[in-house]
Protein backbone atom coordinates (compact mmCIF):
# COMPACT_ATOMS: atom_id res chain seq x y z
CA UNK A 1 0.00 0.00 0.00
CA UNK A 2 2.84 2.45 0.80
CA UNK A 3 6.45 2.58 0.76
CA UNK A 4 6.80 4.86 3.65
CA UNK A 5 7.18 2.18 5.79
CA UNK A 6 10.11 0.97 7.51
CA UNK A 7 11.52 -3.04 6.11
CA UNK A 8 9.00 -4.99 7.81
CA UNK A 9 9.75 -6.65 11.06
CA UNK A 10 10.63 -3.66 12.67
CA UNK A 11 7.35 -1.43 11.09
CA UNK A 12 5.41 -3.55 11.70
CA UNK A 13 6.48 -3.81 15.67
CA UNK A 14 5.37 0.41 15.35
CA UNK A 15 1.85 -0.16 13.83
CA UNK A 16 1.14 -2.71 16.40
CA UNK A 17 2.41 -0.71 19.18
CA UNK A 18 0.81 2.51 17.42
CA UNK A 19 -2.56 0.67 17.29
CA UNK A 20 -2.14 -1.41 21.13
CA UNK A 21 -3.63 2.01 23.19
CA UNK A 22 -6.78 2.14 21.61
CA UNK A 23 -7.39 -1.78 21.33
CA UNK A 24 -6.30 -1.84 24.89
CA UNK A 25 -9.25 0.25 25.65
CA UNK A 26 -11.86 -2.10 23.76
CA UNK A 27 -10.18 -5.34 25.73
CA UNK A 28 -9.78 -3.82 28.96
CA UNK A 29 -13.28 -1.95 28.38
CA UNK A 30 -15.72 -4.43 26.84
CA UNK A 31 -14.74 -8.21 25.82
CA UNK A 32 -13.08 -8.50 29.30
CA UNK A 33 -16.13 -7.10 31.36
CA UNK A 34 -18.56 -9.29 28.55
CA UNK A 35 -16.46 -12.20 29.59
CA UNK A 36 -17.00 -11.03 33.44
CA UNK A 37 -20.68 -11.18 33.00
CA UNK A 38 -20.93 -14.87 30.89
CA UNK A 39 -19.06 -16.27 33.41
CA UNK A 40 -21.20 -14.36 36.38
CA UNK A 41 -23.78 -16.33 34.44
CA UNK A 42 -23.15 -19.68 35.60
CA UNK A 43 -21.92 -18.43 38.71
CA UNK A 44 -24.51 -18.93 42.13
CA UNK A 45 -24.17 -19.12 45.74
CA UNK A 46 -23.62 -22.82 45.69
CA UNK A 47 -20.82 -22.74 43.07
CA UNK A 48 -21.39 -23.23 39.27
CA UNK A 49 -24.44 -24.24 37.79
CA UNK A 50 -27.68 -23.14 35.67
CA UNK A 51 -29.44 -21.67 38.69
CA UNK A 52 -29.86 -18.45 37.20
CA UNK A 53 -30.89 -19.74 33.91
CA UNK A 54 -33.80 -21.42 35.74
CA UNK A 55 -34.79 -18.30 37.93
CA UNK A 56 -34.85 -16.00 34.44
CA UNK A 57 -36.83 -18.53 32.95
CA UNK A 58 -39.71 -18.77 35.55
CA UNK A 59 -39.46 -15.07 36.10
CA UNK A 60 -38.78 -13.49 32.27
CA UNK A 61 -40.02 -16.45 29.56
CA UNK A 62 -42.43 -14.15 29.05
CA UNK A 63 -40.46 -11.07 28.39
CA UNK A 64 -37.94 -12.74 26.38
CA UNK A 65 -40.30 -13.94 23.96
CA UNK A 66 -41.96 -10.58 24.15
CA UNK A 67 -38.40 -9.12 23.22
CA UNK A 68 -37.99 -11.06 20.25
CA UNK A 69 -41.69 -10.10 19.06
CA UNK A 70 -41.23 -6.53 19.63
CA UNK A 71 -38.02 -5.94 17.88
CA UNK A 72 -38.45 -8.96 15.49
CA UNK A 73 -41.65 -6.94 14.21
CA UNK A 74 -39.71 -3.71 14.14
CA UNK A 75 -37.20 -4.94 12.39
CA UNK A 76 -39.34 -6.18 9.39
CA UNK A 77 -41.35 -2.68 9.63
CA UNK A 78 -38.02 -1.39 9.48
CA UNK A 79 -36.98 -3.45 6.39
CA UNK A 80 -39.97 -2.98 4.32
CA UNK A 81 -39.75 0.94 5.09
CA UNK A 82 -36.46 1.16 3.61
CA UNK A 83 -36.96 -0.65 0.67
CA UNK A 84 -39.90 1.33 -0.30
CA UNK A 85 -38.17 4.36 0.33
CA UNK A 86 -35.09 3.59 -1.40
CA UNK A 87 -37.36 2.26 -4.24
CA UNK A 88 -39.19 5.53 -4.34
CA UNK A 89 -35.38 7.17 -4.25
CA UNK A 90 -34.40 4.93 -7.26
CA UNK A 91 -37.43 4.17 -9.46
CA UNK A 92 -39.18 7.75 -8.89
CA UNK A 93 -40.55 9.25 -11.60
CA UNK A 94 -41.53 12.79 -10.43
CA UNK A 95 -37.61 14.39 -9.21
CA UNK A 96 -39.77 16.77 -7.08
CA UNK A 97 -41.37 14.16 -5.23
CA UNK A 98 -38.04 12.10 -4.98
CA UNK A 99 -36.33 15.84 -4.06
CA UNK A 100 -38.66 15.90 -1.19
CA UNK A 101 -38.44 12.42 0.41
CA UNK A 102 -34.95 12.81 0.20
CA UNK A 103 -35.10 15.45 2.35
CA UNK A 104 -37.64 14.29 4.22
CA UNK A 105 -36.55 10.78 5.35
CA UNK A 106 -33.60 11.29 7.52
CA UNK A 107 -34.58 13.80 10.08
CA UNK A 108 -34.17 11.19 12.77
CA UNK A 109 -30.99 9.63 11.74
CA UNK A 110 -28.99 11.31 14.49
CA UNK A 111 -32.33 12.11 16.67
CA UNK A 112 -30.27 10.28 20.05
CA UNK A 113 -32.64 7.41 21.40
CA UNK A 114 -33.67 9.08 25.26
CA UNK A 115 -34.73 11.92 22.97
CA UNK A 116 -36.88 9.52 20.95
CA UNK A 117 -38.22 8.40 24.22
CA UNK A 118 -39.53 11.68 25.50
CA UNK A 119 -41.60 12.78 22.39
CA UNK A 120 -43.18 9.56 21.99
CA UNK A 121 -43.95 9.47 25.27
CA UNK A 122 -46.02 12.66 24.86
CA UNK A 123 -46.83 12.27 20.70
CA UNK A 124 -48.12 9.13 21.10
CA UNK A 125 -49.74 9.59 25.03
CA UNK A 126 -53.78 9.01 25.12
CA UNK A 127 -53.88 12.73 25.19
CA UNK A 128 -50.49 13.47 22.86
CA UNK A 129 -50.62 15.42 19.60
CA UNK A 130 -51.32 12.01 17.26
CA UNK A 131 -54.66 11.32 19.14
CA UNK A 132 -55.14 15.18 19.48
CA UNK A 133 -54.54 15.67 15.59
CA UNK A 134 -56.66 12.97 14.47
CA UNK A 135 -59.72 14.37 16.60
CA UNK A 136 -59.55 17.51 15.49
CA UNK A 137 -59.29 16.21 11.79
CA UNK A 138 -62.73 14.51 12.90
CA UNK A 139 -61.38 11.17 11.95
CA UNK A 140 -61.65 10.07 15.58
CA UNK A 141 -63.90 10.34 18.67
CA UNK A 142 -62.30 11.81 21.39
CA UNK A 143 -63.82 9.02 23.98
CA UNK A 144 -62.03 6.31 21.52
CA UNK A 145 -58.34 7.48 21.89
CA UNK A 146 -56.11 4.91 23.07
CA UNK A 147 -52.57 5.28 24.44
CA UNK A 148 -50.16 3.45 22.44
CA UNK A 149 -47.36 3.27 25.11
CA UNK A 150 -46.93 -0.54 25.22
CA UNK A 151 -45.75 -2.42 22.64
CA UNK A 152 -46.89 -0.26 19.54
CA UNK A 153 -45.26 2.59 21.44
CA UNK A 154 -41.72 0.68 21.33
CA UNK A 155 -42.00 -0.55 18.34
CA UNK A 156 -42.97 2.95 16.25
CA UNK A 157 -40.38 4.40 18.27
CA UNK A 158 -37.68 2.08 17.15
CA UNK A 159 -38.88 2.21 13.95
CA UNK A 160 -39.34 5.88 13.88
CA UNK A 161 -35.33 6.10 14.93
CA UNK A 162 -33.86 2.86 12.45
CA UNK A 163 -35.50 3.07 9.67
CA UNK A 164 -33.37 6.40 8.07
CA UNK A 165 -30.28 4.38 8.61
CA UNK A 166 -30.81 1.12 7.04
CA UNK A 167 -33.13 3.39 4.31
CA UNK A 168 -30.22 5.25 3.98
CA UNK A 169 -27.58 2.07 3.36
CA UNK A 170 -30.25 0.63 0.91
CA UNK A 171 -30.92 3.67 -1.05
CA UNK A 172 -27.06 3.98 -1.50
CA UNK A 173 -26.45 0.48 -2.80
CA UNK A 174 -29.66 0.85 -5.14
CA UNK A 175 -28.30 3.97 -6.57
CA UNK A 176 -25.04 1.99 -7.57
CA UNK A 177 -27.03 -0.68 -9.36
CA UNK A 178 -26.13 -1.22 -13.37
CA UNK A 179 -29.17 1.27 -14.52
CA UNK A 180 -29.66 -0.59 -17.73
CA UNK A 181 -31.72 -4.27 -16.42
CA UNK A 182 -33.48 -1.64 -14.90
CA UNK A 183 -34.03 0.28 -18.28
CA UNK A 184 -34.62 -2.88 -19.86
CA UNK A 185 -37.25 -4.19 -17.91
CA UNK A 186 -38.95 -0.77 -17.90
CA UNK A 187 -38.99 -1.21 -21.85
CA UNK A 188 -40.53 -4.37 -21.94
CA UNK A 189 -43.42 -3.48 -20.03
CA UNK A 190 -42.22 -4.14 -16.31
CA UNK A 191 -44.25 -2.23 -13.97
CA UNK A 192 -42.12 -0.35 -11.05
CA UNK A 193 -43.38 -2.70 -8.62
CA UNK A 194 -42.31 -5.20 -10.30
CA UNK A 195 -38.68 -4.08 -11.28
CA UNK A 196 -38.59 -3.21 -6.99
CA UNK A 197 -39.12 -6.72 -5.99
CA UNK A 198 -38.18 -8.94 -8.77
CA UNK A 199 -34.65 -6.89 -10.38
CA UNK A 200 -33.47 -4.08 -7.27
CA UNK A 201 -34.14 -5.57 -3.83
CA UNK A 202 -32.22 -9.13 -4.51
CA UNK A 203 -29.34 -7.20 -5.81
CA UNK A 204 -29.32 -4.83 -2.64
CA UNK A 205 -30.46 -8.12 -0.64
CA UNK A 206 -27.08 -7.97 1.04
CA UNK A 207 -26.46 -4.27 2.30
CA UNK A 208 -29.93 -4.87 3.59
CA UNK A 209 -29.37 -7.48 5.65
CA UNK A 210 -26.17 -5.73 7.33
CA UNK A 211 -28.06 -3.31 7.72
CA UNK A 212 -31.12 -4.93 9.59
CA UNK A 213 -29.06 -6.96 11.44
CA UNK A 214 -26.79 -3.73 12.88
CA UNK A 215 -30.60 -2.51 13.32
CA UNK A 216 -31.67 -5.52 15.46
CA UNK A 217 -28.37 -5.80 17.62
CA UNK A 218 -28.69 -2.24 18.42
CA UNK A 219 -32.44 -2.18 19.57
CA UNK A 220 -31.06 -5.22 21.70
CA UNK A 221 -29.32 -2.86 23.74
CA UNK A 222 -31.45 0.17 24.32
CA UNK A 223 -32.63 0.85 27.60
CA UNK A 224 -33.75 4.25 27.65
CA UNK A 225 -36.86 3.83 24.77
CA UNK A 226 -38.52 0.82 26.92
CA UNK A 227 -38.06 2.55 30.21
CA UNK A 228 -39.84 5.68 29.07
CA UNK A 229 -42.21 4.48 26.52
CA UNK A 230 -43.54 1.38 28.31
CA UNK A 231 -41.69 -0.10 31.45
CA UNK A 232 -45.31 -2.22 32.87
CA UNK A 233 -44.93 -5.79 32.54
CA UNK A 234 -44.29 -7.69 30.16
CA UNK A 235 -41.18 -5.62 28.43
CA UNK A 236 -38.21 -6.13 27.20
CA UNK A 237 -34.68 -8.05 28.31
CA UNK A 238 -33.07 -4.86 28.79
CA UNK A 239 -35.76 -3.36 31.00
CA UNK A 240 -35.50 -6.34 33.17
CA UNK A 241 -31.80 -6.21 33.71
CA UNK A 242 -32.07 -2.76 34.78
CA UNK A 243 -34.35 -3.97 36.91
CA UNK A 244 -33.02 -6.47 38.69
CA UNK A 245 -29.84 -4.30 39.39
CA UNK A 246 -31.45 -1.36 40.53
CA UNK A 247 -34.33 -3.13 42.51
CA UNK A 248 -32.14 -6.58 43.97
CA UNK A 249 -28.32 -5.81 43.03
CA UNK A 250 -28.94 -9.38 41.43
CA UNK A 251 -26.22 -9.52 39.30
CA UNK A 252 -26.49 -13.43 38.77
CA UNK A 253 -30.22 -13.10 37.03
CA UNK A 254 -28.76 -9.78 35.16
CA UNK A 255 -25.82 -11.50 33.40
CA UNK A 256 -27.85 -14.58 32.21
CA UNK A 257 -30.39 -12.45 30.79
CA UNK A 258 -27.32 -10.69 29.04
CA UNK A 259 -26.45 -14.27 27.76
CA UNK A 260 -29.96 -14.92 26.53
CA UNK A 261 -29.88 -11.60 24.69
CA UNK A 262 -26.49 -12.43 23.23
CA UNK A 263 -27.80 -16.16 22.37
CA UNK A 264 -30.77 -14.15 20.45
CA UNK A 265 -28.58 -11.75 18.38
CA UNK A 266 -26.27 -14.88 17.91
CA UNK A 267 -28.80 -16.80 16.50
CA UNK A 268 -29.83 -13.32 14.42
CA UNK A 269 -26.11 -13.12 13.25
CA UNK A 270 -25.90 -16.98 12.24
CA UNK A 271 -28.74 -16.61 10.04
CA UNK A 272 -27.29 -13.95 8.41
CA UNK A 273 -23.77 -15.64 7.78
CA UNK A 274 -25.44 -18.94 6.52
CA UNK A 275 -27.73 -16.27 3.88
CA UNK A 276 -24.51 -14.59 2.92
CA UNK A 277 -22.67 -17.75 2.23
CA UNK A 278 -25.18 -19.21 0.64
CA UNK A 279 -25.70 -16.34 -1.71
CA UNK A 280 -21.84 -16.64 -1.96
CA UNK A 281 -21.71 -20.43 -3.42
CA UNK B 1 -54.71 15.12 -21.06
CA UNK B 2 -51.39 14.13 -20.10
CA UNK B 3 -51.11 16.88 -17.82
CA UNK B 4 -54.10 16.72 -15.95
CA UNK B 5 -52.95 13.36 -15.14
CA UNK B 6 -50.04 14.05 -14.32
CA UNK B 7 -51.09 16.26 -11.83
CA UNK B 8 -53.66 13.82 -10.44
CA UNK B 9 -51.07 11.66 -9.66
CA UNK B 10 -49.87 14.05 -7.14
CA UNK B 11 -52.84 13.05 -4.50
CA UNK B 12 -51.76 9.64 -3.36
CA UNK B 13 -48.04 11.31 -3.86
CA UNK B 14 -49.20 13.76 -1.60
CA UNK B 15 -51.17 11.98 0.80
CA UNK B 16 -48.24 9.58 1.20
CA UNK B 17 -45.51 12.48 1.20
CA UNK B 18 -47.96 14.52 3.94
CA UNK B 19 -48.33 11.38 6.34
CA UNK B 20 -44.66 10.70 6.14
CA UNK B 21 -44.03 14.16 7.01
CA UNK B 22 -46.98 13.64 9.43
CA UNK B 23 -45.05 10.32 11.16
CA UNK B 24 -41.38 12.18 11.10
CA UNK B 25 -42.15 15.99 12.28
CA UNK B 26 -45.00 15.27 14.79
CA UNK B 27 -43.24 13.64 17.82
CA UNK B 28 -40.69 16.46 17.20
CA UNK B 29 -43.07 19.12 17.01
CA UNK B 30 -44.65 17.86 20.17
CA UNK B 31 -41.43 17.56 22.07
CA UNK B 32 -41.01 21.81 21.20
CA UNK B 33 -44.17 22.33 22.09
CA UNK B 34 -44.03 20.57 25.68
CA UNK B 35 -40.70 23.14 25.69
CA UNK B 36 -42.53 26.29 25.51
CA UNK B 37 -46.16 25.43 26.74
CA UNK B 38 -47.05 26.73 30.42
CA UNK B 39 -50.10 25.48 30.38
CA UNK B 40 -51.55 22.14 28.86
CA UNK B 41 -53.81 19.73 29.98
CA UNK B 42 -56.38 17.11 28.47
CA UNK B 43 -58.38 18.41 26.36
CA UNK B 44 -56.75 20.22 25.03
CA UNK B 45 -55.38 20.11 21.64
CA UNK B 46 -53.17 22.80 22.09
CA UNK B 47 -51.09 24.70 25.18
CA UNK B 48 -53.04 26.63 26.97
CA UNK B 49 -50.17 29.43 27.51
CA UNK B 50 -46.80 29.35 26.36
CA UNK B 51 -43.79 31.24 27.16
CA UNK B 52 -40.26 30.97 28.98
CA UNK B 53 -40.60 30.15 32.87
CA UNK B 54 -39.24 26.34 32.23
CA UNK B 55 -36.43 27.67 29.91
CA UNK B 56 -35.51 30.44 32.75
CA UNK B 57 -35.67 27.39 35.73
CA UNK B 58 -33.56 24.91 33.03
CA UNK B 59 -30.60 28.04 32.59
CA UNK B 60 -31.13 29.24 36.39
CA UNK B 61 -27.34 29.78 37.67
CA UNK B 62 -26.39 26.30 40.10
CA UNK B 63 -29.86 24.72 38.92
CA UNK B 64 -29.80 21.12 38.10
CA UNK B 65 -30.33 21.67 34.61
CA UNK B 66 -27.71 23.81 33.79
CA UNK B 67 -25.22 21.66 36.00
CA UNK B 68 -25.91 18.53 33.61
CA UNK B 69 -25.36 20.68 30.50
CA UNK B 70 -22.24 21.95 31.74
CA UNK B 71 -21.09 18.24 33.14
CA UNK B 72 -22.22 16.88 29.50
CA UNK B 73 -20.12 19.27 27.80
CA UNK B 74 -17.52 18.64 29.81
CA UNK B 75 -17.35 14.74 29.71
CA UNK B 76 -17.82 14.95 25.89
CA UNK B 77 -14.54 17.61 25.21
CA UNK B 78 -12.62 15.14 27.57
CA UNK B 79 -14.35 12.10 25.46
CA UNK B 80 -13.23 13.86 21.97
CA UNK B 81 -9.32 14.63 23.12
CA UNK B 82 -8.70 10.86 24.69
CA UNK B 83 -10.48 9.32 21.93
CA UNK B 84 -8.48 11.12 18.77
CA UNK B 85 -5.39 11.09 20.72
CA UNK B 86 -6.11 7.15 20.77
CA UNK B 87 -7.20 7.04 16.95
CA UNK B 88 -4.55 9.20 15.32
CA UNK B 89 -1.54 6.77 16.01
CA UNK B 90 -4.42 3.77 15.34
CA UNK B 91 -5.28 5.27 12.01
CA UNK B 92 -1.93 6.05 10.67
CA UNK B 93 -0.93 2.91 11.70
CA UNK B 94 -3.94 0.74 10.02
CA UNK B 95 -3.87 3.10 6.76
CA UNK B 96 -0.33 3.04 6.40
CA UNK B 97 1.87 0.94 8.29
CA UNK B 98 1.43 -3.32 6.68
CA UNK B 99 -0.27 -4.89 9.73
CA UNK B 100 -0.72 -8.37 10.49
CA UNK B 101 -4.51 -8.95 10.76
CA UNK B 102 -5.83 -5.05 10.01
CA UNK B 103 -9.11 -6.12 8.58
CA UNK B 104 -9.83 -8.07 12.25
CA UNK B 105 -8.13 -5.00 14.28
CA UNK B 106 -10.72 -2.59 12.39
CA UNK B 107 -13.64 -4.88 13.56
CA UNK B 108 -12.42 -5.13 16.87
CA UNK B 109 -13.37 -1.52 17.19
CA UNK B 110 -16.59 -2.60 16.14
CA UNK B 111 -17.56 -5.01 18.55
CA UNK B 112 -18.89 -2.83 21.34
CA UNK B 113 -21.97 -1.75 18.78
CA UNK B 114 -22.03 -5.29 17.34
CA UNK B 115 -22.76 -7.34 21.00
CA UNK B 116 -26.25 -6.50 23.44
CA UNK B 117 -23.92 -4.04 25.36
CA UNK B 118 -26.45 -3.76 28.53
CA UNK B 119 -24.60 -6.47 30.65
CA UNK B 120 -21.01 -5.10 30.37
CA UNK B 121 -21.66 -1.79 31.39
CA UNK B 122 -23.72 -3.59 34.56
CA UNK B 123 -20.29 -5.38 34.98
CA UNK B 124 -18.08 -1.87 34.41
CA UNK B 125 -19.68 -0.13 36.95
CA UNK B 126 -19.25 -3.55 39.41
CA UNK B 127 -15.54 -3.07 38.72
CA UNK B 128 -15.64 0.44 38.32
CA UNK B 129 -17.18 0.26 42.19
CA UNK B 130 -14.11 -1.58 43.28
CA UNK B 131 -11.40 0.80 41.92
CA UNK B 132 -13.52 3.48 42.50
CA UNK B 133 -14.11 5.19 39.53
CA UNK B 134 -17.64 4.50 39.53
CA UNK B 135 -19.32 7.61 39.91
CA UNK B 136 -16.43 9.96 38.78
CA UNK B 137 -15.51 11.78 35.56
CA UNK B 138 -12.98 10.21 34.45
CA UNK B 139 -14.61 6.67 35.10
CA UNK B 140 -17.92 8.20 32.43
CA UNK B 141 -15.09 9.46 29.94
CA UNK B 142 -13.63 6.17 30.07
CA UNK B 143 -16.86 4.14 29.48
CA UNK B 144 -17.62 6.86 26.29
CA UNK B 145 -14.59 6.56 24.84
CA UNK B 146 -14.87 2.71 24.91
CA UNK B 147 -18.17 3.57 22.91
CA UNK B 148 -17.29 6.03 20.39
CA UNK B 149 -14.02 4.95 19.42
CA UNK B 150 -15.20 2.74 16.45
CA UNK B 151 -16.27 6.10 15.10
CA UNK B 152 -13.00 7.71 15.67
CA UNK B 153 -10.77 5.42 14.00
CA UNK B 154 -12.56 4.28 11.47
CA UNK B 155 -12.73 7.82 10.06
CA UNK B 156 -9.13 8.52 11.40
CA UNK B 157 -8.00 5.75 9.14
CA UNK B 158 -9.95 6.87 6.75
CA UNK B 159 -8.96 10.20 6.49
CA UNK B 160 -4.86 9.04 6.50
CA UNK B 161 -5.95 6.45 3.73
CA UNK B 162 -7.69 9.43 1.51
CA UNK B 163 -3.66 11.33 1.74
CA UNK B 164 -1.29 10.54 -1.14
CA UNK B 165 1.55 8.89 0.85
CA UNK B 166 4.00 10.79 -1.43
CA UNK B 167 3.74 13.72 0.14
CA UNK B 168 5.24 12.28 3.00
CA UNK B 169 7.93 10.63 1.41
CA UNK B 170 9.03 13.56 -0.28
CA UNK B 171 9.41 15.83 2.94
CA UNK B 172 11.42 12.72 4.56
CA UNK B 173 13.13 12.10 1.11
CA UNK B 174 14.38 15.85 1.61
CA UNK B 175 15.72 15.15 5.10
CA UNK B 176 13.09 15.59 7.78
CA UNK B 177 12.80 12.95 10.69
CA UNK B 178 9.41 10.72 10.49
CA UNK B 179 7.54 12.59 12.93
CA UNK B 180 8.18 16.26 11.79
CA UNK B 181 7.15 14.89 8.22
CA UNK B 182 4.02 13.46 10.04
CA UNK B 183 3.00 16.62 11.95
CA UNK B 184 4.63 18.89 9.12
CA UNK B 185 2.71 17.15 6.19
CA UNK B 186 -0.01 14.49 6.76
CA UNK B 187 -1.71 15.57 10.06
CA UNK B 188 -2.54 18.83 8.61
CA UNK B 189 -4.29 17.34 5.49
CA UNK B 190 -5.65 14.34 7.81
CA UNK B 191 -7.49 17.80 10.26
CA UNK B 192 -10.77 17.87 8.18
CA UNK B 193 -11.13 14.25 8.25
CA UNK B 194 -10.21 14.16 12.13
CA UNK B 195 -12.24 17.36 12.78
CA UNK B 196 -15.76 15.50 11.47
CA UNK B 197 -14.16 12.04 13.70
CA UNK B 198 -14.27 14.63 16.36
CA UNK B 199 -17.55 15.93 15.66
CA UNK B 200 -19.33 12.05 15.53
CA UNK B 201 -17.82 11.65 19.09
CA UNK B 202 -18.77 14.54 20.82
CA UNK B 203 -22.22 14.06 19.93
CA UNK B 204 -22.26 10.01 20.56
CA UNK B 205 -21.08 11.14 24.27
CA UNK B 206 -23.46 13.62 24.22
CA UNK B 207 -26.46 11.27 23.48
CA UNK B 208 -24.94 8.42 25.27
CA UNK B 209 -26.54 6.98 28.15
CA UNK B 210 -26.71 3.34 29.51
CA UNK B 211 -23.36 3.87 30.00
CA UNK B 212 -23.61 6.94 32.00
CA UNK B 213 -26.69 5.72 33.73
CA UNK B 214 -24.87 2.68 35.20
CA UNK B 215 -21.62 4.03 35.81
CA UNK B 216 -22.17 7.83 36.34
CA UNK B 217 -25.70 8.22 37.90
CA UNK B 218 -26.26 9.74 40.94
CA UNK B 219 -23.01 11.44 41.07
CA UNK B 220 -21.95 12.77 37.89
CA UNK B 221 -25.20 14.45 35.99
CA UNK B 222 -25.67 14.62 32.08
CA UNK B 223 -27.92 15.57 30.25
CA UNK B 224 -29.57 12.37 28.99
CA UNK B 225 -29.58 11.62 32.70
CA UNK B 226 -31.50 14.92 33.45
CA UNK B 227 -34.03 14.25 31.00
CA UNK B 228 -34.83 10.78 32.18
CA UNK B 229 -35.51 11.84 35.60
CA UNK B 230 -37.19 15.06 34.74
CA UNK B 231 -39.74 12.70 32.27
CA UNK B 232 -39.65 9.71 34.54
CA UNK B 233 -41.08 12.36 37.59
CA UNK B 234 -43.25 14.06 35.26
CA UNK B 235 -42.21 17.70 34.18
CA UNK B 236 -42.28 16.98 30.80
CA UNK B 237 -41.24 21.01 30.22
CA UNK B 238 -37.97 20.48 31.65
CA UNK B 239 -37.84 17.04 29.94
CA UNK B 240 -38.60 18.51 26.61
CA UNK B 241 -36.58 21.52 26.85
CA UNK B 242 -33.50 19.06 27.61
CA UNK B 243 -34.04 17.02 25.01
CA UNK B 244 -34.56 19.80 22.40
CA UNK B 245 -30.96 21.25 23.43
CA UNK B 246 -29.86 17.33 22.99
CA UNK B 247 -31.53 17.75 19.61
CA UNK B 248 -30.03 21.01 18.11
CA UNK B 249 -26.58 19.39 17.80
CA UNK B 250 -27.64 16.28 15.88
CA UNK B 251 -30.02 17.85 13.74
CA UNK B 252 -27.40 20.64 13.15
CA UNK B 253 -24.85 18.12 12.04
CA UNK B 254 -27.41 15.58 9.89
CA UNK B 255 -27.47 18.66 7.61
CA UNK B 256 -23.97 18.95 7.31
CA UNK B 257 -22.28 15.96 7.84
CA UNK B 258 -21.80 15.69 3.85
CA UNK B 259 -19.82 18.56 3.96
CA UNK B 260 -17.64 17.47 6.42
CA UNK B 261 -17.13 13.86 5.42
CA UNK B 262 -15.48 14.51 1.65
CA UNK B 263 -16.75 11.55 -0.32
CA UNK B 264 -12.78 10.74 -0.88
CA UNK B 265 -12.86 9.85 2.81
CA UNK B 266 -16.45 8.49 3.22
CA UNK B 267 -15.68 5.77 0.66
CA UNK B 268 -12.64 4.46 2.72
CA UNK B 269 -14.92 4.07 5.73
CA UNK B 270 -14.31 0.68 7.35
CA UNK B 271 -11.84 -0.39 4.59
Amino acid sequence: MSSVSNPAPSARLVGFLLVLPALAVIVGLFLMPLAISVIGAFRTPDGWGLANFTKSADLYSIDVLYTVGVIGLSTLLIGLLSIAIGGYLTLGENPRAVALLRWLYRWPLFIPFIVVGQMMRTFLAKNGLMNNVLVAAGLMAPLDTVSFLDWRGIVISFVWKQTPLVALLVAGAMASLDRGTIEAARNLGAGRLRILVEIVVPQVMPTLLVGLTLSFVTMMSVLSVPLMVASQSPTVITADIAFRINAYADYGVANALGVISLVITGGVAWFYLRHTMRERL
Amino acid sequence: MARVLSALWWLPRGLVLGLLAFAIFGPIANLVLWAVAEKWYFPHVLPLQYGFSYWAKVFAPRGDALTSLVTSIVVACFVVAVSILLAIPAGYALARLRLPFRSLILLAFLIPQAFPNLTVYVNIARIFYQTGLAGTIPGVVLVHVMHCLVYAVWIATAAFAAIDPELEEAARATGAPPLRAFVDITLPLAMPGLMASAIFVFLESLDEFTGSYFVGAPYVHLMPLQLYTAGAGGNYQIASITALLLLIPSVGFMLVVERALTADVLSRIGR
